[in-house]
């Protein structure tokens, strides 16, 4: 450990070998209930006393001991303002913070220097749309990132609204033209007119790298190889990608990827922007204010280089130590682990959930490059309704669009019910959730 | 069971076979509002008529996707309401919105009220109040739109001049105004 009692990113792997006791530093076996154990929102009970099912991680996640201990130690003993005072909390916070930055960097394979701090992955995403607009008026380094009339502007029908609206409204602002892939039937992104979609005219490609409605993981890699033949900027949504499947960006193929910290065990208020280094060089605020500034005159003022220029304001430095908890934790999960956990779980459910008459599942029926989101619609019976059924019993889904209402749209569906799955999820909740479906069928039929 | 409280048979009933539905003309106003966190829509309209002198409700008719409390409160809505003066409908509309707001301590006027009681279980379900509230905030939407607009225009209620179902803008619009509306009675 470090002298401020933070793990940073060269010391993680040693960490990781070393264990700590709890669940995520046992070793390769993946043991749910030792996990389980490490997550004291489990231990309460719901409706009627009932044990809480928890199937809505696609929302927001749970956090294990160990990510609310470090956020605790961090106001506990340290709290401060990062990069600001000349004193030692102000010292040990920015530690703290860097430190974070450096061990989420590890996480995804990035250099520290390309990992920009947000309140949000919504915000990592408005962050990229509003530099490009703002490209207009910066200086001559900025012009890779400019966007006006007679550009296009490329996303995907399957978009979660974070990742759609924030480039309806930069074409809104410069005069580009939106264009967008659309799905098949069965939830898959439609890339056979990827070539006229992807042109000369296309400025920046955005797209999801797992949706969270169907579960479906787009081929990112290829479409950021067409994307960079034709000079475009790629920008991927790794919201539900990043806390559930290995991401190295060294490999994946888009120049930005978007996460945020409450969906991964960390805790909420604090996002992630990664982007290529020469690329956040170059670009524009989006932000401005403190802490990002180089000189300031009534005149105007300059900036500082990446990330510090696109992160305004006293930095969430507890936010950022409770996110590198929660990589910690991760990691010494090991992320292949977790991502073939919640394949046996999401497989379960596909079979149970599919076996039920009047049930359709959104989305891909088999686990190929495919995540744990499944989104469901009952004949006869609203989400709404399946989902106070579910509540009744104890399990916790979410209902309506989830927040990708045009998706809905494309596959025939008004809204859906939609169960996510986490490292704490259970074969036996999976089981139970089939059983709240099949109630609910009886309930409404009554 | 504490669904059994919140699924009345009379809200089922109503559910499964919603009174005054479709929409008909002619109507003095039209308003579409969505509940944006779930996408439950409903088109309503409403046509006033002249009684003694003061505002009446002659008719309202809708269209509606959602659950079933979002279904069948607009059912029950327009059983109490039609035939009613403005006046008398508002009353009521205050009377269910004070219900939704009770968190199951409402002591509801049964005789206002009549089915829409049933609805009593709902305001202990927060998330659920705004899918009871969705036709009812229409309705005094499209009301206060038919008020304030020349009677007998079919086009009262579009001051956009759009055509329903194709406004975006007009749909979210009307669907903070449900929401705000909503959060105002959580």
């Amino acid at each position: 450990m470090t002298a401020t009692g933070y793990v940073t990113a060269d010391r993680a792997a040693g960490d990781r070998a070393a264990g700590d006791g709890t669940a995520a530093g046992a070793g390769a076996a993946f043991d749910v209930a030792a996990v389980r154990a490490d997550f004291p929102i489990l231990t309460r009970t719901v409706r009627g006393g009932r044990p809480l099912i928890y199937l809505d991680s696609g929302a927001t996640a749970h956090k294990p001991r160990r990510v609310l201990d470090a956020e605790r130690e961090f106001y506990t003993a340290h709290n401060s303002a990062a990069h600001r005072g000349a004193h030692l909390l102000g010292e040990e916070a920015t530690d703290a913070y860097e430190g974070a930055r450096a061990r989420v960097a590890a996480f995804i394979g990035a250099d520290p220097g390309e990992i920009v701090f947000t309140k949000s992955a919504t915000e990592s995403l408005n962050l990229v749309a509003y530099a490009m607009s703002n490209a207009a008026t910066a200086g001559p380094e900025a012009a890779r990132f400019r966007v006006g009339r007679g550009d296009e502007v490329l996303v995907t029908e399957m978009e979660h609204h974070a990742n759609l609206v924030p480039w309806q409204q930069l074409c809104q602002r410069t005069g580009a033209t939106l264009r967008w892939f659309g799905v098949t039937p069965d939830g898959r992104l439609d890339t056979s007119n990827a070539d006229d979609l992807i042109n000369d005219r296309t400025r920046v490609v955005a797209v999801t790298h797992q949706s969270n409605v169907t579960g479906t993981i787009p081929p990112v890699g290829e479409i950021a190889a067409l994307a960079h033949a034709r000079g475009a900027l790629v920008v991927a949504d790794g919201a539900q990608s990043v806390p559930h499947q290995p991401v190295d960006v060294a490999t994946l193929g888009p120049d930005f990827l978007a996460f945020s910290a409450h969906k991964m065990l960390g805790p909420s208020g604090i996002g992630v922007l990664w982007g290529r280094r020469e690329l956040l060089e170059a670009m524009p605020p989006f932000v401005s204010g403190g802490s990002m500034i180089e000189m300031v005159r009534m005149e105007g003022s300059t900036f500082l280089p990446p990330p510090e220029r696109f992160e305004a304001g006293v930095p969430a430095a507890a936010q950022a130590v409770g996110l590198a908890a929660a990589c910690d934790y991760l990691d010494a999960l090991g992320m292949p682990s977790v991502a073939r956990h919640e394949e046996e779980l999401t497989a379960r459910a596909l079979q149970a959930l599919g076996g039920i008459e009047g049930v359709r599942i959104l989305g891909p029926l088999t686990t190929e490059r495919r995540g744990g989101a499944v989104s469901f619609t009952v004949d006869g019976i609203h989400p709404h309704d399946v989902g106070q059924v579910l509540d009744e019993l104890g399990i916790a889904v979410r209902t309506g669009h989830h927040c990708a209402w045009p998706l809905h749209r494309a596959l025939g569906a008004q809204s859906s019910t939609r169960a996510t799955f986490y490292v704490y999820n259970t074969p036996g909740e999976v089981d139970a959730l089939a059983d709240g479906v099949r109630q609910a069928q009886k309930f409404f039929a009554r | 069971m504490q669904l059994a409280s919140l699924y009345q048979e009379i809200i089922l009933d109503h559910y499964r076979n919603p009174q005054h539905r479709g929409l008909r003309e002619p109507f003095d106003a039209e308003v579409q509002h969505v509940n944006p966190t779930c996408g439950d829509e409903v088109t309503l309209r409403v046509t006033l008529k002249d009684a003694g002198g003061e505002p009446a409700v002659a008719d309202v008719s809708y269209d509606a996707l959602g659950c079933s409390i979002s279904q069948a409160s607009t059912s029950v809505m327009t059983d109490l309401i039609i035939g009613k003066t403005v006046r008398e409908a508002m009353e009521i509309s205050g009377e269910f919105l004070a219900l939704m707001q009770s968190r199951g301590e409402g002591e509801p006027d049964e005789d206002m009220l009549g089915d829409a009681v049933a609805f009593e279980g709902v305001s202990k379900y927060p998330a659920r109040i705004k899918c009871a509230l969705l036709g009812w905030m229409a309705w005094r939407d499209a009301t206060g739109r038919a008020l304030d607009g020349p009677a007998g225009q079919p086009d009262g209620g579009q001051p956009d001049g759009g055509q329903p179902g194709e406004q975006p803008n007009g749909q979210a619009g009307n669907g903070r105004i449900a929401a705000e509306a909503a959060r105002e009675q959580t």
